[in-house]
């Protein structure tokens, strides 16, 4: 053995002393032949203008300017109808692949852009702070098999969310293509000699990984829209179309802080997101994956009831959420929003704890079990077919 | 035989009573400098070699606790902007205020960085980060170019004074009211926000203290707010709370400045201190024993930074093999630490700071009140290859230049109405246009640019691969600066 041979053979040892022995133990092969797709509305979505209680007067009273009127809403029952942008949604719902979660919030609710983000994506309760994202402990109790290209990959901006975690074989790239020429600046592993420099080769490994699997050119016939979350939806598709698995995929849309004449701003950004979500749909269908994929959605907030002065939404609580795919049990879940009892800041209350739609995820899509990761029992939400 | 061990027994004893006052060495010196400053160059790393460590710890020290030599924006003097001017705007005149207020912020960003580029003393500004990171406040909550300058005017002041009194003045800071909520904090309506991390992140550290704590100290805080005509802490009476509370332990009718006394008269207070500092100098994990001994000189100090700091300067666990290269640049180290170490002329620093922010750390915007994690946080895919791509670019600007101009000349022809987007990448061009480095003079500092030597100074440790041994000139330093060894300090 050669001291480079015996060094590594240290260094490998350090990683297993580190992964708890559950971990080992469980190397189940979880159903991570099943996809998720987070799709993040950044800024705070107003799931009131998303999804709108058109036969509430409330609504009304509370938006005399911002109010969807009844007449334009898409109507999914006697109470609730989506924003007029949404329309290339409706073919999902009719289909019932189309799931509603309304109500989707948690205790002590957070009004900052970034610690409520953080509460999301670490799931944990708003007067706590962990450090790993809820998706990396998942991955630490059940790991995503090793021959996959990533456990999951962030397309657009640099921070991990929910991947965040020492263990975490995560990804952030914007652009395949693009990817693939940088990543030759990641050399192969080498020889740790301590915590710091073996953190850094594990990255180099995991670009190093993730560029060997991924490949930036199939083909689809799919149009994608052509929009920065168009061109989002398209790199997830060519993450996905290649053929080492990822257990999960990242895509946001930004810009839902809309302060200030809300109308334009918001409805363009539901039509970009309802377009790009029937993209997604199209690849996914076209590469195989429709019937194995989970599509989520989710914000930091959603924005509050009454509307403000300048034709916008503040800051507010709960919202609802979109889950999307091929096996999923479409219709309303949660109960309406609760127009009638907000609290003292005017914002609306919770019903489904976010945590119960990340249970849902963890349990029955990947049938892990789902308290280790969540630091907690939630209770899952019967949305996925098996 | 034991004549033998005698000899070597004497030897050993002779080498350690002479390890004290023996000067540093190049390695050690280079040590120190490039975990006290943001990186060191052969020249000064020659004059702290023939140093003892008191004698380095005290010149480093000696530099420290002068004003910034860069001069803050003209409008960090100026009337302070209420946030009371917003009322009664338009949307469109409030637009236009946000955006005055980013192009502020960007500024002042620029002026820090600017600084931390050209100060003659970098512990300084090292010691004025750390409490940024300790006493965080951001911009994106306070919302107040101004109020974010005066915090750090006051944490520069402060940074390798008395820790008592910095406590006391961020407690009262502005800025700080704002972040953490105090403004809001009143007699019957108390907001725990405050009360909560100053136990918790700027003292005791979690677990030495109580819920019920928490909710005596917001009482004891009530009324500490500030006044939103001139921007100054503000004791409102109405608002305070004068009842007895019970805190740690004792009671009576404290005021906020009562309860920083109790909590700086705990020893966990010194503890969590040191521990930092160790986390921040030393290794990323801190040595209890040490850390023990060190917070004891440090309470015995009444807190002097100063003296904790050079206690653990002198330290052999700072110089010990294990803890060298253990700890990941940051953002800002890595950064700054490059441009000062080439001499890179620069023009426009703005690309730094976007380098900066886009590599996880902005400047006067911490992500939240814990701070900047650092460690390994600091580095993931993304970051990674940001930050090679970032030196990459660097070192090869003078090839990069001629695509940059013609990717303007291109820019020049776009539509209106992306106007604003394309000011900025504009700026970002010419800035990255205007940077110089000259290879050759680096390399001469180097007999013959002696490829070992070159490694010596910018490496922490040998390099994972090295480089052939017949590669030189620019090549040289492409190759050392993309090596992992390069983002260790």
């Amino acid at each position: 053995m050669n001291r480079r041979d015996f060094l590594s053979t240290v260094g490998a040892a350090t990683v297993a002393s580190i992964v708890p022995a559950s971990a080992l133990a469980q190397r189940s092969p979880a159903g991570y032949a099943n996809l998720l797709v987070l799709v993040e509305l950044k800024g705070g979505n107003d799931g009131l203008n998303t999804v709108v209680p058109y036969s509430d007067s409330e609504y009304y009273a509370l938006r005399p300017r911002l109010a969807v009127p009844r007449d334009q809403v898409l109507q999914l029952d006697g109470r609730a109808g989506l924003h007029p942008s949404l329309e290339p949604l409706m073919a999902l719902w009719t289909r019932r692949e189309l799931a509603v979660v309304q109500s989707v919030g948690y205790p002590g609710a957070n009004l900052s852009h970034f610690r409520s983000i953080e509460i999301w994506d670490t799931a944990s309760n708003s007067n706590e702070y962990l450090g790993e994202g809820w998706l990396a402990r998942t991955f630490a109790a059940a790991p995503a098999p090793r021959s996959f290209a990533a456990d999951g990959v962030v397309v657009g901006g640099a921070e991990m969310g929910p991947f965040a975690g020492a263990g975490t074989r995560a990804i952030a790239l914007t652009d395949t293509q693009q990817f693939l020429r940088q990543a030759r600046l990641a050399a192969p592993a080498g020889v740790a000699r301590n915590g710091a420099l073996s953190h850094i080769l594990r990255v180099e490994q995991d670009i190093v990984q993730a560029a060997a699997n991924l490949n930036g050119n199939h083909a689809f016939a799919t149009e994608f829209p052509r929009t920065p979350f168009g061109n989002a939806v398209r790199t997830a598709s060519q993450v996905i179309a290649s053929k080492a698995g990822v257990a999960a995929v990242k895509i946001s849309l930004n810009g839902f802080d809309t302060h200030s004449n809300q109308p334009g701003t918001h409805a363009r950004l539901l039509k970009d997101l309802a377009e790009g979500l029937a993209a997604l749909r199209s690849a996914l269908a076209e590469a195989g994956r429709w019937e194995s994929t989970l599509i989520m959605t989710y914000a930091e907030f959603g924005r509050r009831p009454r509307e403000n002065r300048s034709s916008g939404t503040d800051h507010g609580t709960a919202s609802t959420h979109f889950l999307l795919g091929g096996r999923v049990k479409g219709g309303l879940y949660g109960p309406p929003p609760g127009l009638s009892r907000l609290d003292g800041n005017g914002n609306l209350p919770f019903a489904v704890d976010f945590r119960d739609v990340y249970a849902t995820v963890i349990e029955r899509w990947w049938g892990v079990e789902s308290a280790r990761a969540l630091k907690g029992r939630f209770a899952s939400l019967d949305i996925v077919r098996a | 035989m034991a004549r033998i061990i005698g000899i070597l027994i004497a030897g050993v004893l002779a080498a350690e009573g002479a390890l004290a006052a023996a000067p540093l060495g190049f390695d050690d010196a280079r040590h120190l400098l490039n975990r006290t400053s943001f990186a060191a160059g052969p020249a000064d790393i020659e004059a702290f070699a023939a140093l003892t460590r008191e004698q380095a710890a005290d010149r480093l020290l000696g530099w420290t606790g002068k004003p910034a030599v860069t001069p803050a924006p003209r409008w960090t003097g100026e009337r302070f902007e209420s946030p009371r001017r917003f009322r009664g705007m338009s949307a469109e005149e409030r637009k236009l205020a946000q955006r005055e207020i980013f192009r502020k912020a960007l500024e002042l960003q620029s002026w820090w960085l600017t600084e931390m580029l050209v100060t003659p003393s970098p512990l300084t500004e090292k010691m004025t980060l750390f409490w940024h990171n300790h006493f965080v406040s951001s911009q994106q909550k306070v919302r107040s170019p101004q109020l974010m300058h005066r915090q750090n005017a006051l944490l520069r002041r402060h940074a390798l004074g008395n820790f008592g009194e910095l406590l006391h003045a961020a407690a009262r800071d502005p800025a700080m009211v704002i972040y953490l909520d105090n403004a809001s904090n009143r007699k019957g309506q108390p907001n725990e926000n405050f009360a909560r991390e100053v136990m918790e992140l700027f003292t005791l550290g979690e677990g030495n203290y109580g819920e019920r704590d928490i909710k005596e100290v917001a009482r004891a805080f009530t009324g500490w707010s500030l006044d939103l005509d001139t921007g100054e802490f503000l004791f409102r009476r109405m608002a305070h709370d004068d009842g007895v509370k019970t805190v740690l332990g004792r009671s009576g009718a404290f005021d906020g400045a009562a309860v920083l006394d109790i909590l700086l008269a705990q020893p966990q207070t010194a503890e969590f201190i040191v521990a930092k500092l160790w986390r921040e100098f030393v290794s990323p994990e801190p040595d209890p024993a040490e850390v023990k001994r060190l917070a004891r000189v440090f309470r015995e100090s009444r807190y002097s930074i100063r003296t904790a700091l050079r206690a653990l300067l002198v330290s052999d666990a700072f110089y010990a093999p294990r803890n060298r290269a253990t700890l990941i640049k940051s953002p800002v180290d890595l950064v700054v630490g490059t441009l000062r170490q080439f001499h890179f002329e620069t023009g426009d620093v703005m690309p730094f700071v976007f380098t900066a922010n886009r590599l996880g750390q902005a400047l006067f915007a911490p992500p939240n009140v814990k701070g900047w994690p650092g460690g390994e946080k600091w580095i993931n895919s993304t970051t990674l290859l940001a930050r090679k791509g970032f030196l990459e670019r660097l070192f090869r600007a003078d090839e990069l230049r001629p695509v940059l101009a013609a990717a303007m000349s291109d820019g020049m022809e776009q539509p209106r109405g992306v106007a604003r987007i394309d000011e900025g990448r504009e700026r970002f061009m010419r800035a990255m246009m205007e940077i110089r480095f000259d290879g050759g003079r680096w390399l001469a500092q180097f007999k013959g640019g002696d490829a070992a030597g070159v490694q010596r100074v910018l490496l922490a440790a040998a390099p994972v691969s090295s480089p052939a041994p017949d590669t030189r000139g620019m090549e040289l330093i492409r190759q050392i600066t993309q090596d992992p060894v390069y983002q260790l300090k």
